[in-house]
Formats: C-alpha cells, structure tokens, sequence
C-alpha cells in the first residue's frame, strides 16, 4: 500500500540519560538505541516520565544529565522529527484542510497530498468540516494525519492510540509498521498494545523504577 | 518564505474569523479620542496641541490590550512546540507572528486615525504626520510587545505583567513618535529617523530575543 521513498537513515542514540522535574527525579542512567527500521515502545505507569522522555529527544526538556545523539544527519537537513502529542497544534477555528494546508506548508514533506493523508486517517470526506467539530478520536485521527504529511524520518509519539477506536488502534499499528518498512523510526509511549507486525522490530524501556 | 507566509495568513485568518477584534481595537483608539475633549473641554487650540501625545497614548493603549494573544494560544495548544520542528527557524516564526499582530492591531488603528484627527481638531499636516508617526513607530511597539508576551507566556496572569515589563522600553518609541507630530518640518524629520532606527532595532532583534524566552518558558 506504500510506495513512499524511504526515509534518510537515522540512528538515535540515547545514553546515561536522567531527566527532572520539579524536584521530581523521574529516571536516570537511561540507556537504548534505535536503528532504521526500529521503534521503542515506552511503559510505566502514570507520572513514569514517559512524555517527559519524548520532550527530551524533541528537544523541549533539557535532559539533567546524558546525552541523545542523532547520527547520520546534515547541518541543511531538513528537521528529523515528527511529534506527536497531547498539545496537538490544530486550531478549533480552521477548518481540518486548512489546518493540514498550513502545517503541510510550514512543516513540509511533499511526499503525501493531503486528501491521501486524510484518506489514509480515515477522515475522507471531512475537509471543509471545522477542526472544533471534530470528536476527540477523529482529532487525533487529524494529527495523525499532519504527522503523516511532515514525512520526518523520527517519529515521537504520545499516547498514539489515546481516544482511538479499536479499528483507530489498528490503523495507528499499520501506520507505525509502514513507517518502519520505510526506514523511519519510532518512540512511542503507550500503555497499549500497538498491535505491530514484527516484534522483532520494537523494544520496550520501562520507566518509573525510581520512587 | 512559503511557510512565513502561510503563518502570517493563518494568524491574521484566525483572528478575522473570531470576528470583532480588530473592531475592539478601534472602538478602544476612537474612545480615547471621544473622552479626552470632554474631560479638558472642547478648546481646539488645547485640544490641536495635545493631539500627538493623545494619539500615541491611545494607540500605545491599544496595543497593549492585545498584546496577550499573541503566543498565548499558540502556546496551550502546542503549535508553538511543534513549530519548532518546523522548516522556520523559530525566530522566523516569530517574526512571522509579529508581523500578524502588526498586521492586526497596528494597522487597523493607523486607518481610524482619520477620525482621531477629527476628534482632536488636528489639520491636515498634523494628522499626515502622525500617519507617518504611527506606521515608523508601532513596528517597534509591536516588537517590544513580542519580547514582552514572550516572557510572560507561561504565566497565567500574564497579560498584566508584559504591559509593565515593556513599558520602559516603549518610552523611546513614545518620545520620539510624539516629537515626530512636531510643528516645525526641520525638527520632527530628525525626531522620525530616530523613530526609525528605535523601530528597526527592535524588530530585528525582538524575534531572537521573544524565540529565546518561549524556548525557555518550555523548559
């Protein structure tokens, strides 16, 4: 179903990493790799520092100590990583396409035309709909489909399947394995079953060991 | 210059759809222009000398009521985040922000000053003048405005602190913007190239100053 060019290889290199907050340690001494084609699986239970991890990789968090090394890539590069998160970025007020428009121009891609991404969410159909209109599954089915469109090499994703559809939850299991197919990479902190294809594929770093 | 552009058009489509901002912005200029001969009287020689400081206040007023809107909404939802990643570097997305605002508060209050003029028994070359004053000044509000709500993003309240934090920073803006309105040709040319350069500063500078700040404010 994807004949998308593959992605530029990356290798995200985590080590030694200890993240805080407040006061709070959430972890240290964190250590994985991902090779092209890989994806960690965050766990652990509320409050772990599973989007606090992410934030780090983004960039957001300065991490307390450790470093996270992103090999392979070029000063003119275009930006590596595709987020997604909670805070989703679209705007009640705009409509879904020209939500997908104005990311799709600032975040750029040009792999993927928008009515294809929408189609491949499952929101066919939905264009001149108000983004405010849309349920909470169909949004995240929205930024999914943003998150399709930037076309980055690295995937960071909170709670993908978070307010999903058990046919949604499918669909973000598809999309993950057809990005790893492609090369790309992917963390993502879940507490469920992504439903991937190959296991061998995907690792899993548990969080929330320190009180 | 795509992506600039496009964020500059959601900003300013965002705001027309809302409906009445801008609207809100004039009604609060023009207000100032109706009180101000019923507090001191309707003396037009008073009235004609005070003008330009009157329009300037009115319009640093104005501004500063819609200063929190400018990162405010982009923050709680995240789009500033993910901007980051984007193909702008984050200090074009703030100057492209900042020329949205300019865009949306600066310029609906240069096209009322007609009516101030009226209001405040300006004449002609007053009031071109103060046309003049205005586009070479608000540049320069509106980027230390940017600095200003860039600071206080993260604070609930905010909207009351970033109108303090910029105001001494405004002042220069202000005196020479007023001094700019001047009677004498000889004098207000000199008073609007150093409104010029103030404004320049600023608005070059404010976009790595404000992208700095709302790179902290995450973290």
């Amino acid at each position: 179903m994807n004949t998308a060019p593959v992605h530029p290889q990356r290798q995200l290199t985590v080590s030694g990493l200890a993240c805080q907050r407040g006061e709070r340690l959430l972890f240290e001494g964190l250590d994985f790799m991902l090779a092209p084609g890989q994806a960690v699986l965050l766990r652990g239970p509320n409050g772990a520092g599973k989007t606090s991890l992410l934030l780090c990789l983004a960039g957001v968090i300065r991490p307390l100590e450790g470093t996270i090394a992103v090999v392979g890539r070029d000063e003119d590069d275009p930006p590596d990583i595709g987020l997604l998160l909670y805070r989703n970025g679209l705007k009640p007020r705009l409509s879904v396409l020209e939500n997908l428009t104005f990311w799709a121009t600032v975040e750029g891609g040009d792999v993927l035309a928008i009515p294809d991404a929408l189609e491949q969410v499952g929101l066919g159909g939905l264009e001149s709909l108000f983004a405010g209109y849309l349920s909470s599954g169909q949004t995240k089915r929205l930024a999914l489909a943003r998150l399709l469109l930037a076309n980055r090499p690295i995937w960071l994703l909170d709670e993908p399947t978070a307010a999903l559809d058990a046919e949604g939850e499918a669909l973000v299991g598809q999309l993950i394995d057809a990005h790893l197919d492609r090369g790309g990479l992917v963390v993502a902190a879940t507490h469920h079953d992504l439903g991937l294809a190959d296991k061998a594929r995907s690792s899993t770093v548990m969080l929330g060991a320190i009180r | 210059m795509k992506a600039f552009w496009a964020l500059v058009y959601r900003d300013i489509r965002l705001s027309t759809r809302v409906g009445g901002e801008a609207m809100t912005l004039i009604l609060f200029f023009i207000m100032v222009g109706v009180i101000v001969p019923i507090a001191i009287g309707p003396d037009s020689k008073v009235l004609s000398r005070l003008a330009p400081g009157l329009i300037w206040i009115a319009a640093f007023l104005a501004m500063i009521l819609g200063l929190d809107r400018l990162f405010r909404a982009d923050d709680e939802d995240g789009s500033l985040l993910l901007m980051r990643h984007s193909r702008l570097p984050f200090p074009a997305v703030v100057a492209a922000k900042m020329v949205a605002h300019w865009v949306l508060t600066a310029l609906p209050l240069i096209l009322a000053t007609p009516i101030m003029a009226l209001l405040l028994a300006m004449d002609f070359a007053a009031w071109r003048d103060s046309l003049i004053s205005l586009l070479a000044g608000t540049p320069g509000l509106v980027a230390f405005g940017a600095m200003g709500a860039a600071v206080t993003v993260s604070l609930r309240r905010g909207g009351l602190i970033a109108p303090v934090l910029i105001l001494p920073l405004s002042i220069p803006v202000l005196i020479f913007g007023t001094s700019a309105i001047g009677e004498s040709a000889g004098r207000s040319s000199a008073a609007l190239l150093f409104l010029c350069a103030v404004s320049l500063m600023a608005a070059v500078l404010a976009p790595f100053a404000a992208a700095l700040a709302l790179r902290l404010s995450e973290d």
